[in-house]
């Protein structure tokens, strides 16, 4: 069976709370059995567009399509799509099976059939031999993999996830991370889901929605997102970027030059078709690992900032340190890997040094 | 040692006050079991010898039962529409946020803290007016009044230790909102609920100031007692029957309490059959 892609389909969805904004004029196409994360910060609208997924919350305008079917006005219950709420919402007065079986009910299967579900439920969340554990005596991953469970048996069309490990402590988060993307490698199911955390959502999706004020920013697969975030807000969201900020010079051999100021002229590719004009105000982003920190001029070539070291870090794995540019505010970041054992007491607070990198490293990103 | 001893003075002089409390709030009450086997028509020391006959007189009393048939159905029905009223008003102020919601609440408990004298005589003039008919369902409904804010305040502590994410869970899993709350919130609200039943059960039984300015020719089981305080002769049946009245309040109250502290109770084993 082709997957298709807009399998999940939301159109111009719109949520407002009184004045708030919750979300803006969100479209989406998510496909069949993809594992997609929504991130954002705190207050971007992530659960809310959930719950609109989930049937919760009614939008104000839009619709929402899951395999062709037109979901905007159909309740909660009726809906082919299960949630994982964050507090994981387990029925305190119901056991382990009698949790799971609960959504099995109006299936009208016989006690045979609904035993053996929930049995196929408990082993693939790993859970054999805690059907008959009271809901209460629940660890906190345990309680996942029983919301995990309650929500599988139904064997729904797409699942959502609200922030599924943000009340896991850390490690186990880790752990959880590689088994919520293995079983949903498994089960095949479409996963969305809602994170704050981009290493989160770096590691475990197919694909990301970058959100800020209940708008969609950004859609792409962690890689790209990484590389060539579409615009400043998304870089400085996934991970850390140093902004350099200029305006066009000009543009030849599919390179446009920058003027940086204090920062001098700086060469870099354009990015998607076309060179900005000449005059336009824009903003190189360099991520801090892509630089290379030099304590000599290098011989030649372009794209080499000097400045003064200002702090240098010791980070076990890497070394961090920051340069600062006389008539420039903000120090730049740069990043090394401590890929063979240097003593960086090398690098000498308060000294001259030359930054460099190549190319294709830096982003340049419109105003 | 020396503070020692001085903390056991003062852990002893706190001791006697509290027994000396005790006494002061129990024995007046336990008078009432006391006399009521007392074999005399007199309440006064020294005790006589023992008797049930007040017992028997009383089983015998038809009024008397009459009375207390009466009190069972109006503290019946005033128990279950008090606490049905309290479900769905507890329901809306822990779920919802609406305007006016505090006041509103506020307004609720007015009938706690306005003295039944006042509120007797209110509806006494209001019933008068509107012309209703004095009788047991005018006593029922001025107790509703005062028990529902009971309920609804017995029902919001226990709907709001109650996660509202439950119900949406329900209605995820394929579960209609009426489907739901008998799934969901009427086991978990289940402790509250029995609670309430009981506490205003036993307001209503015990109500005697609005009684006594809304009934028609019918009494209940306090205004009974009342009417009979002009008989001396029939004092150590009223004793009897206070003594009664008293160890069923104190089994009900303490088995409300008991309910209503159970936190989740045991899964019920027909479940997913
Ligand atoms: N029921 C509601 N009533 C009023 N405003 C709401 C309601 N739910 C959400 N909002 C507002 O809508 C906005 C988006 O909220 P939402 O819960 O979707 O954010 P979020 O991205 O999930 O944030 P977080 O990471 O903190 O969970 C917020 O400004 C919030 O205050
Ligand atoms: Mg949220």
């Amino acid at each position: 069976m082709e997957n298709r892609s807009d399998f999940v389909s939301l159109r111009d969805v719109s949520k407002y709370f009184g004045s708030v904004r919750a979300v803006d004029g969100v479209s989406l196409d998510i496909a069949q059995g993809e594992f997609f994360a929504l991130l954002g910060p705190s207050g971007c609208g992530k659960t809310t567009l959930l719950r609109i997924l989930g049937g919760f919350e009614a939008s104000n305008s839009g619709s929402v399509h899951i395999d062709g079917a037109n979901l905007t006005d159909e309740p909660a219950n009726l809906r082919p799509v299960n949630m994982v709420f964050q507090n994981y919402a387990i029925f305190p007065h119901l056991n382990v099976r009698q949790n799971i079986g609960y959504g099995l009910r109006q299936e009208g299967l016989s006690a045979a059939e609904m035993s053996q579900r929930i049995d196929e439920a408990l082993a693939t969340v790993k859970l054999e031999g805690y059907g008959d554990r009271g809901s209460t005596e629940l660890s906190g991953g345990q309680r996942q993999r029983v919301a995990l469970a309650r929500a599988l048996v139904k064997h729904p069309k797409v699942l959502l996830l609200d922030e599924p490990l943000s009340a896991l402590d850390k490690n186990l988060r880790e752990l959880m991370r590689v088994e919520l993307r293995a079983l949903q490698q498994k089960v095949g199911i479409t996963f969305i889901f809602v994170t704050h955390d981009q290493e989160e959502a770096l590691s475990m999706a197919d694909r990301i929605a970058v959100m800020s004020d209940g708008k969609v920013r950004q859609v792409d697969t962690p890689e790209h997102l990484y590389e060539a975030p579409a615009t400043r807000e998304v870089a400085a969201f996934i991970g850390s970027m140093n902004f350099l900020d200029g305006s066009v010079e000009g543009a030849a051999n599919g390179m446009v030059t920058v003027n940086a100021g204090p920062l001098g002229k700086l060469q870099v590719k354009p990015s998607g078709d076309g060179a900005p004009a000449a005059g336009e105000a824009v903003t190189i982003g360099i991520r801090p690992e892509k630089l290379t920190l030099l304590d000599k001029a290098p011989a030649s070539g372009d794209n080499v900032i000097k400045g003064r070291l200002t702090a240098a870090s010791y980070l076990g794995e890497r070394n961090h340190f920051f340069v600062s540019v006389e008539g420039v505010d903000a120090p730049i970041s740069v990043a090394s890997q401590n890929s063979s054992p240097v003593d960086h007491k090398g690098w000498i607070e308060g000294s001259e040094v030359w930054l460099t990198w190549k190319p294709e490293g830096a982003r340049l990103l419109l105003s | 040692m020396k503070t020692r001893a001085k903390s056991g003075i003062g852990i002893r002089g706190l001791t006697i006050y509290g027994i000396l409390y005790l006494v002061f709030l129990y024995v007046p009450v336990l008078f009432l079991p006391l006399f009521s086997f007392n074999d005399s028509i007199h309440i006064s020391f020294p005790l006589k010898g023992f008797t049930v006959k007040w017992y028997e007189h009383m089983f015998a009393n038809a009024e008397l039962l009459d009375a207390f048939v009466n009190s069972l159905k109006v503290a019946g029905s005033v128990s279950v529409i008090s606490t049905v009223l309290g479900v769905m008003a507890a329901r809306a102020f822990t779920r919802y946020r609406f305007r006016g919601q505090r006041p509103a609440l506020g307004l609720l408990a007015l009938p706690l803290v306005v003295p039944g004298i006042i509120l007797g005589i209110a509806l006494l003039i209001m019933s008068k007016w509107a012309g209703f008919q004095l009788s047991l369902i005018t006593i029922a409904a001025a107790h509703v009044l005062i028990a529902t804010p009971f309920a609804t305040f017995v029902m919001i502590s226990r709907l709001e230790g109650f996660d509202p994410n439950l119900e949406e869970a329900s209605r995820d899993l394929g579960e209609s909102g009426w489907t739901t709350f008998w799934r969901v919130t009427f086991p978990l609200a289940l402790p509250g609920i029995v609670a309430s039943l009981l506490l205003t059960f036993i307001e209503s039984f015990d109500e005697f100031i609005l009684a006594f300015f809304l009934s028609g020719d019918e009494a209940t089981m306090p205004l009974y007692i009342w009417s009979q305080l002009r008989f001396p002769r029939n004092l150590p049946v009223v004793l009897a029957l206070g003594a009664c009245i008293l160890a069923a309040s104190i089994i009900l109250v303490a088995f409300a309490e008991w309910v209503r502290r159970q936190g989740v109770s045991p899964t019920p084993k027909s479940e997913n059959q």
